[in-house]
């Protein structure tokens, strides 16, 4: 060891890094593991698609569902593609 | 060894030792385990699940002795008596290997059932050294089982493959799948701890692993050179001399039996005159 590495400020501790990285997977892994919901998201994202083609014409592609875990909250973000110009039937 | 068998009436208690990820320590444990309650006059059988990978028998040291092997049983081709072969040290001990040319499809619920049976009837404890993965060699493992030691290492991906074995364990089991039983016990066996690093931060605590996994501590087996001292020569570790791994894993087994033994984490080395001198300053 250096006197340059007494220096230095202790690294951070490795193994309550690991600690953190399973308790927030393990949350959700035990929560749809075998369970019906665990792939939910492509069914939502399918039904998005419907209930919005009921009133805007929009492609497969137009709708994207996104899911950020995180230790505190998780996230669910749907982006929807809208056609820039509707076709007016008056012109 | 001349062990004085305890009771007339066999226990028939069939206890899983598994794990989800490999090279944790299974087969040392299933093999120490097992030892270690051959030891204190249980008779005790020790069952390879590992189909086509072979490798309990040479933990035992009794690799130049098989002759039948599980699937030949099963597949009923050898009587159960054939292929159970008798431990040189312990007339307590028995270990049935499993086969090294067969795939794992060749294990049947039935047939494994049936084995199961016939061995309760006559031992003790019945150790199922399960298989890595979570494929139908280690669901077979698992899949009549009354306990369980899940091996863990105090490593992220054994962790997160301990939780799902357990979530298994608690649910793909005939005590899961059997209304009013009771579930089975499972327990952790951490092994290959290392409380330098843990010190240092390096390594999770078992308080970490604990709290994780949420289920009762088995043992905490160090980090020791005696463990591959043990294999290399095909001793089961706590036949083999003294040492940091065997005293903790014959307080496991301990525990398996239902004895209290108070917890005690010791490190395979004594702190050299340096270390004495300067503390854990590194």
């Amino acid at each position: 060891m250096s006197l340059f590495d007494l220096l230095r400020k202790p690294r951070p501790k490795t193994a309550q890094t690991a600690k953190d990285r399973l308790q927030i997977l393990l949350a959700h892994e035990r929560s749809s593991t075998g369970s019906a919901e665990a792939d939910y998201l492509p069914m939502l994202q399918r039904d998005i698609i419907a209930a919005i083609r009921k009133h805007v014409p929009i492609g497969e592609q137009d709708v994207e569902v996104r899911m950020e875990r995180g230790d505190q909250m998780s996230s669910l973000e749907i982006n929807i593609d809208l056609p820039g110009a509707v076709p007016s039937k008056a012109g | 060894m001349t062990t004085e068998a305890k009771k007339d009436s066999p226990l028939g208690r069939v206890i899983v030792i598994t794990s989800g990820k490999g090279g944790v320590g299974k087969t040392t444990s299933a093999a120490a385990i097992s030892a270690g309650l051959a030891k204190q006059g249980f008779k005790t059988v020790v069952i390879d699940f590992d189909v086509g990978l072979r490798n309990l028998d040479m933990i035992m040291g009794c690799e130049r002795r098989v002759v039948f092997d599980f699937i030949n049983v099963i597949q009923g081709d050898a009587k159960l008596k054939q292929a159970l072969i008798k431990d040189k040290r312990l007339d307590t001990l028995s270990i049935l290997p499993t086969s090294q040319t067969r795939d794992k499809d060749a294990l049947t619920k039935e047939g494994v059932e049936q084995i199961l049976k016939e061995l309760k009837a006559e031992f003790d404890y019945i150790v199922c050294d399960s298989p890595a993965g979570i494929e139908r060699g280690a669901q077979m493992a698992m899949y009549f089982a009354d306990e369980a030691v899940v091996v863990t290492n105090p490593e992220v991906s054994s962790v997160r493959d301990s939780d799902r074995v357990l979530g298994l364990l608690s649910s793909q089991t005939r005590r899961a799948e059997t209304e009013g039983a009771e579930p089975i016990k499972a327990q952790v066996l951490l092994t290959r701890y290392d409380q330098e690093r843990v010190e240092k931060g390096e390594m999770m605590t078992v308080e970490d692993v604990l709290e994780i996994l949420a289920v009762p501590l088995l043992g905490v087996v160090p980090e020791s050179k005696a463990v591959l001292k043990a294999s290399n020569v095909g001793t089961p570790v706590v036949l083999d001399e003294p040492s940091a791994a065997s005293r903790a894993y014959e307080d496991a087994v301990s525990r398996l039996t239902g004895t209290q033994v108070e917890m005690r984490i010791v490190g395979e080395r004594r702190p050299g005159l340096f270390q004495r001198l300067f503390g854990r300053a590194s």
